[in-house]
């Protein structure tokens, strides 16, 4: 089997326009979170969320471009350029046709279908712009970062509400390690902040209106994100033969079902999950060092996460660390894991623990390490991403320091 | 409109038992009602009187609005409707 590597890596989220300034926000404990701010957002109940703030698509896209890219194509876009860049690869001849995309998404277009639906049915127009459907799937953005750098290999979306970018960088690294790959451009990418989204969101109850506090016994509610995460997955000898920077390995996946709910999660369906990573990987458990929680700051998700935790990591559940970033950029859906794979691969790379901040008291159903409030320095050999879908759908993935 | 009646009627929709075998000391979780269908209920309700009901799924016993029976429920509802302007 082939080994997987880490040779780039891309963001634009609530924390930053790209990876330095996310994980300087991650480092200092900076809340993302805010006022949203679109039409219509006095009608919900639901007003904050990790808005990305100070980007104009007409500085980076043309008006050809614009008619096409949906806001999620356009974060995915920003992200692939950045992790294109830091690879330093090229696509061309054979590597071109060994060399694929797979990216997660939960709504993919949700913005683009809001804006078409209140035209047609608000305001009672009859046309709509003819690049609707183009630019509204959810493979959008997959293919745009198809045709933008030229990679003709295997090439889809997956959609598994928020477990989505994990089951995408799972099949990418799957996909290197059989040798039917040697470059995988992978992550997710969301864009649910518009009135529909949130309104949608609304509807479950289980929305915070002031802040994201996961495994605080104050913690009061998910809170949505946007933006996007995309990496340069890479076979290990190829990477090394060109000199590439490496970022990590990824060493282990694993994937399971509750079979059990549509909303709530299974402890069973995520220890599962966990333990498969580590048995994937070989790795032993007490060389895990820090997890990134799927930590959403629902009652639901955190007390079943961290009773999957003491189950697979037994004592050594203790001695880790386990922080949720969500608590700074917020929940990013379909894009939440390759957000949250930055704080893993700066746990391993530089050594600092992302903290979970608005952490205020502790819950006797949460007790563990949870870098509340402030980033930790650490020497970490090994981190587990987890993340956990509705409709019980769950993701893990293993990475290890280079 | 005979409030308490109307919420039973919703609550008995969402347990899928005759309105007659839902009585006001019921709890949902003695009728079954999990934790989607109180949701779905609050949801009801709020469509069926014109209220807003504070409540949040995350910590149904935080909330301003006691669920704990079925008869706090058409209480609950009724005081709303009474604010109502």
């Amino acid at each position: 089997m082939k080994r997987v590597v880490i040779t780039g890596a891309g963001t634009i989220n609530a924390l930053g326009h790209d990876v330095p300034q996310t994980l300087e926000a991650m480092r200092e404990g900076r809340c993302g979170i805010g006022p949203l701010v679109f039409r219509d957002v006095e009608r919900l109940a639901i007003r904050i969320g990790g808005q990305v703030r100070g980007f104009e698509a007409e500085q980076v896209f043309n008006r050809q471009q614009l008619s096409l890219y949906d806001r999620f194509t356009q974060f995915t876009l920003i992200a692939a350029r950045e992790a294109m860049a830091q690879s330093g690869l090229t696509f061309g001849g054979e590597l071109a046709t060994r060399s694929g995309v797979v990216l997660g998404t939960s709504g993919g277009g949700l913005t683009t279908q809001d804006e078409n639906y209140r035209a047609v049915y608000e305001e009672g127009k009859n046309r709509v712009h003819p690049f609707v459907v183009p630019k509204l799937m959810n493979n959008a953005a997959t293919s745009h970062v198809s045709m933008e750098f030229n990679l003709k290999g295997p090439s889809f979306t997956v959609a598994t509400a928020c477990a989505s970018s994990n089951h995408a960088m799972g099949q990418a690294f799957h996909m290197i390690r059989s040798g039917m790959c040697d470059v995988m451009i992978t992550g997710g990418s969301e864009s649910m902040l518009c009135f529909g989204g949130v309104k949608a969101w609304e509807g479950l109850r289980v929305m915070s209106k002031d802040a994201c506090r996961p495994f605080s016994a104050t913690r009061s509610g998910m809170v949505q994100g946007e933006g996007a995460g995309v990496f340069v997955f890479e076979e290990m000898n190829h990477a090394r033969a060109r000199g590439a920077e490496i970022l990590a390995e990824v060493v282990g996946f694993a994937m399971t079902s509750d079979a059990a709910d549509i909303v709530m999660p299974s402890k069973q369906g995520a220890a599962r999950a966990m333990q498969g990573a580590l048995a994937d990987a070989r790795l032993p458990r007490e060389e895990v060092g820090y997890i990134n929680a799927h930590g959403t700051g629902t009652a639901a998700n955190d007390k079943t996460e961290c009773a999957a935790v003491a189950d697979v990591f037994g004592t050594h559940a203790d001695r880790l660390m386990i922080s949720s970033t969500k608590s700074m950029h917020g929940h990013l859906i379909g894009g939440t894991g390759a957000v949250e794979l930055l704080a893993c691969i700066m746990a391993l790379r530089d050594g600092v623990i992302a903290p979970t901040i608005g952490y205020e008291e502790p819950d006797p159903e949460c007790a563990l390490d949870v870098v509340p409030n402030e980033a930790r320095e650490a020497r970490v050999e090994a981190a587990v991403s987890n993340a956990f879908a509705f409709g019980g759908l769950n993701a893990v993935l293993a990475l290890r320091r280079v | 409109m005979d409030i308490a009646l109307k919420v039973r009627e919703i609550i008995a929709e969402q347990a899928m038992l005759d309105v007659a075998d839902v009585r006001p000391e019921h709890t949902l979780a003695d009728l079954g009602v999990d934790s989607m269908a109180v949701v779905e209920a609050i949801f009801v309700i709020e469509e069926t009187f014109d209220i807003s009901v504070p409540f949040n799924a995350n910590q149904p016993e935080d909330s301003d609005f006691d669920i704990s029976t079925v008869a706090r429920i058409a209480e609950g509802v009724q005081r709303l409707v009474d604010q109502k302007p």
